[in-house]
């Protein structure tokens, strides 16, 4: 009984934020300020939601599409990179192998925020910042993935399979491709998932990086209309709607993707 | 090797740059110091002792240290209340629970300050107004409670990540180990305080290090509240003042030197602790 009531507790201030956010999502401005919080007030939903996409030609669209490029492609080629890193430092013995590895393992401990200014500063003299390339690039190399790989690769892919396989006279890059890749799945999928909710949520680095508003992902963009918000209120409005829709496809997905999290997290726990 | 490549380019590389800007300062050669030539020359530490001559930094830090000293704890103490709790539960609704715990996590961290701005700010916040009507006056973004309400968004929002973490190590600890405690006598209480807690530890352990580097990094809950509460000003956080060290003051060097000082801070606390728990594991086994 305890215990079912502390959870129910639990849930309610888990959910409450995102149940305002649900109800808000229906207001214009007025009734935002206007009305109680946790309760509708002239609901018009599709309506309201219309304006948010179609709010400067369409430009949340935009913001939306640049997110999903960011993380979706990022995050493959930041796994497949990981998945690469990690088979080599697990399975191919090479003169300062742990010395790499090592190096890598530092990279998990230095925040990326630390890293944000100065990875700036170098990509401005190159002529890198405010382009796709300066959000993306730094985004695929994932140190934790390498990490998780390794780990993954060293228990998962037998020596002997590979003997096997070298006998058999397969070239060490279809090795890789045919057996390691496969047998590394389950591994693969966290760390998709782990940097491809990073990406998504990445905020200083962006920030940083770009100027031109039609490259920003959506967090960025949102909190720009925040800022113009004092001078036109019905961004107020769009902010809510536009915070709605961009959390509604990323929370249905966690929901679904819940069990992959388990998995190869504590491959990376139990061995730390 | 392209990851070795990427990965100097990305993490060395900025690193080494860093190092090199903030041991560097510009200087024009005009009269004055206006117009003419500019050039980088050599500054020494000058760059580090600005950043640590300045009180805001150096109070910016001390502020994510008591954040981080009572949210850290706070936080992690709710995950495993949360994953041991569901771990006893009976089936029915865990997966409900579990998903709505976790579900804050797939908000972006900008996102939830907007959320909870929102739910912050007079006027708006139904939080407000049903504490008004009690007779209560809340200010969610005065001096000294704003602290905490950014505290809120973070626990809000990483406490279900932790939890599903220990969960999954909850998970791989054989069944049992419990059935022998239970015939021995103990309660579910002993057994979560002398099996569970111990057998989770790696994770625990884990699951603090990423909230210290995390905490650490603090910047967009503040960046996001700050046009709503005067009272976060530019050197709330270290990463707050090096952000406007860089792009207000327009003084890269003293920048560089401030994320050199963030890193070097964040990899000695979490090695720190490390250390920390490591040797306690060595000697009293708990």
């Amino acid at each position: 009984m305890i215990t079912a009531t502390l959870l129910t507790l639990a849930a309610l201030y888990f959910l409450t934020p995102v149940y305002w956010l649900i109800v808000s999502a229906t207001k214009n401005s007025a009734d935002l300020f206007g009305t109680f919080g946790f309760w509708f007030a002239h609901p018009r939903p599709l309506e309201h939601l219309r304006d948010v996409l179609t709010y400067d030609h369409g430009i949340y669209v935009r913001w939306f599409t640049n997110s999903l490029l960011y993380a979706g492609a990022g995050a493959l080629a930041a796994t497949l990179l990981s998945a690469a890193a990690g088979y080599a430092l697990a399975k191919f013995p090479f003169p300062g192998r742990e010395a790499v590895f090592n190096l890598v393992l530092a990279g998990v401990l230095i925040p990326g925020t630390a890293l944000a200014l100065p990875l700036y500063f170098l990509f401005s003299t190159m002529g890198l910042a405010n382009t796709y390339w300066a959000v993306l690039l730094p985004s695929v190399v994932s140190p934790f993935g390498v990490y998780l790989c390794r780990i993954y690769a060293a228990a998962a892919v037998p020596d002997a399979l590979l003997e096997a396989a070298r006998i058999d006279g397969a070239g060490e890059g279809r090795i890789f491709a045919g057996l390691g890749l496969r047998l590394m799945t389950p591994a693969l999928v966290t760390v998709f998932l782990f940097q491809f909710v990073h990406i998504w949520n990445n905020y200083f680095l962006p920030l940083v990086m770009l100027s031109d508003s039609d490259l920003y992902p959506i967090q960025l963009g949102l909190t720009s209309w925040t800022g113009y918000a004092d001078r036109r209120p019905e961004l107020y409005q769009y902010t809510v709607g536009g915070a709605f829709l961009s959390v509604v496809p990323l929370m249905v997905l966690m929901t679904v993707l819940q069990r992959y999290w388990r998995t190869g997290l504590t491959e990376g726990s139990v061995k730390a | 090797m392209p990851f070795l490549t990427l990965f100097l380019l990305c993490f060395v590389a900025p690193i080494g740059y860093a190092v090199h800007q903030s041991l560097h300062r510009t200087e024009r050669t005009g009269p004055l110091g206006l117009g003419g030539q500019e050039r980088e020359v050599f500054a020494g530490l000058a760059n580090y002792a600005h950043a640590l001559a300045d009180d805001r930094f150096l109070t910016g830090f001390g502020r994510v240290l008591l954040f981080g000293v009572v949210q850290i704890p706070l936080m992690i103490a709710l995950a495993t209340v949360l994953a041991l709790l569901l771990e006893s539960a009976s089936a029915r609704g865990v997966t409900f629970f579990r998903s709505a715990f976790f579900l804050p996590y797939g908000v972006p961290g900008v996102i939830a300050s907007i959320l909870w701005g929102f739910l912050y700010v007079p006027g708006i916040s139904p939080l407000v107004e049903i504490a008004g009507s009690l007779g209560l006056h809340v200010d969610f973004l005065a001096r000294d409670t704003v602290l905490w309400s950014i505290a809120n968004i973070v626990v809000w929002q990483f406490t279900g990540y932790n939890m599903l973490v220990l969960i999954s190590q909850l998970k791989a600890v054989p069944d049992e180990l419990y059935e022998a405690a239970r015939i021995d006598g103990a309660n579910a209480w002993h057994i979560a305080r002398h099996i569970k807690i111990p057998l989770i530890r790696p994770a625990l352990v884990l699951t603090t290090v990423f909230s210290i580097i995390g905490t650490l990094q603090l910047f967009a809950e503040p960046m996001v509240l700050r046009p709503l509460a005067a009272t976060i000003d530019s050197g709330f956080t270290p990463n707050l003042h090096a952000y406007s060290e860089a792009f207000v003051s327009n003084n890269q060097h003293v920048a560089a030197a401030e994320a050199v000082l963030l890193a070097v801070v964040a990899c000695v606390l979490s090695f720190g602790f490390l250390r920390l728990v490591g040797q306690r594991g060595n000697g009293s086994d708990w």
